[in-house]
């Protein structure tokens, strides 16, 4: 399946590919075919800073917990204190 | 020469330069027989994970059967020189790649095709995934000779009266875009457009089966897929 089903966010703070950190400033998410992870359909993200990404595939069931886990950090009351 | 039993030992393949849509330089992987003459020709489009190596491998299959295969690479312009994971990345970063743009990309790929001295002069286009899509547009809008469309999901029923060839469509009965219904409206429209056309659904097979480097890949499938596919432009495609 083909979604085109894409979301793109603006962020910022830095990415790491392993070879040197870089500044960051949007996240394109998407679920579609993977260009590595074992799974027919996988939630994808890159990170985009210029011309430079990090970029993860995960299952379904990966990608929701993962987002179920920022959230619950963010939403932690010392968290918050920190965030406003 | 194509020997008998329909393959050839001899093939050249390696990148090109063409000028797509817009005069734009793109890359192409372009696959052929070492010689022989009145070659059929085929146009290949890729799936949205890119240009990627799997996808080479389906346009040096075609030259080994005897075709020129010329697979533009329809996410060059998004990041020259990138890997095919980049450069598709960078294609939907940038809102992914316009119907026109596409179209452009392969009329330059037809006209390459048909110029070359060993040509027969009839091209067909295939295309997998979005692709399959993009070859649905391209058949319905371009001057090509036979049209395959392996589970292109999205395909718009209402172009079926502007199909301009015949068209053989390879899906999974398990798929889900193109799901069984949205194969079955295609076929209804065609029908009633009074258009040539030849479908097949797989069981057991899902979206993707050709792609030898996923977990969809199904043997029984892709064994009958091919089969289709060299009688399909065995009888549109061959000869001077």
């Amino acid at each position: 399946m083909c979604t085109y089903v894409t979301s793109t966010a603006a962020v910022a703070g830095s990415g790491y590919t392993g070879d040197e950190w870089f500044r960051v400033d949007r996240a394109v998410v998407y679920f579609d075919h993977p260009q590595d992870a074992p799974v027919d359909h996988a939630l994808c993200i890159d990170v985009w800073g210029g011309r430079e990404r990090v970029a993860v595939e995960l299952d379904a069931e990966s990608a929701r917990r993962l987002a179920e886990s920022i959230l619950a950090i963010l939403d932690d009351d010392e968290v918050r204190v920190l965030t406003g | 020469m194509r020997k008998a039993g329909g393959v050839t030992d001899g093939i050249v393949a390696q990148t090109i330069t063409l000028a797509g849509h817009g005069g734009d330089e793109i890359e192409g992987y372009f696959a052929r027989p070492l010689d022989g003459s009145d070659q059929p020709s085929v146009v290949v489009l890729h799936h949205m994970p890119g240009y990627d190596r799997a996808s080479k491998e389906i346009a040096r299959t075609f030259a080994v059967y005897g075709y020129a295969a010329l697979m533009p690479n329809l996410h060059h312009r998004y990041a020259p020189g990138a890997k095919a994971t980049d450069a598709a990345a960078s294609a939907r970063d940038a809102g992914g790649v316009p119907d026109e743009q596409c179209l452009g990309d392969v009329q330059a790929a037809l006209d390459l095709l048909r110029g070359r001295p060993e040509a027969n002069g009839k091209v067909g286009v295939i295309g997998y995934c979005s692709g399959g899509r993009q070859t649905w547009i391209t058949a319905c809008t371009l001057d090509v000779d036979a049209a395959v469309d392996c589970y292109g999901g999205r395909a718009d029923p209402a172009l079926a009266p502007n199909l301009r060839c015949p068209l053989l469509g390879l899906f999974g009965a398990e798929d889900r875009s193109p799901a069984p219904d949205d194969v079955a409206a295609m076929a209804k429209a065609l029908d009633a457009a009074g258009k040539d056309y030849d479908f097949h659904s797989y069981e057991g097979a899902g979206h993707g089966f050709f792609s030898v480097d996923r977990p969809s890949y199904n043997l029984d499938a892709v064994r009958d897929g091919w089969k289709q596919i060299w009688g399909f432009y065995g009888r549109h495609l061959e000869g001077a």
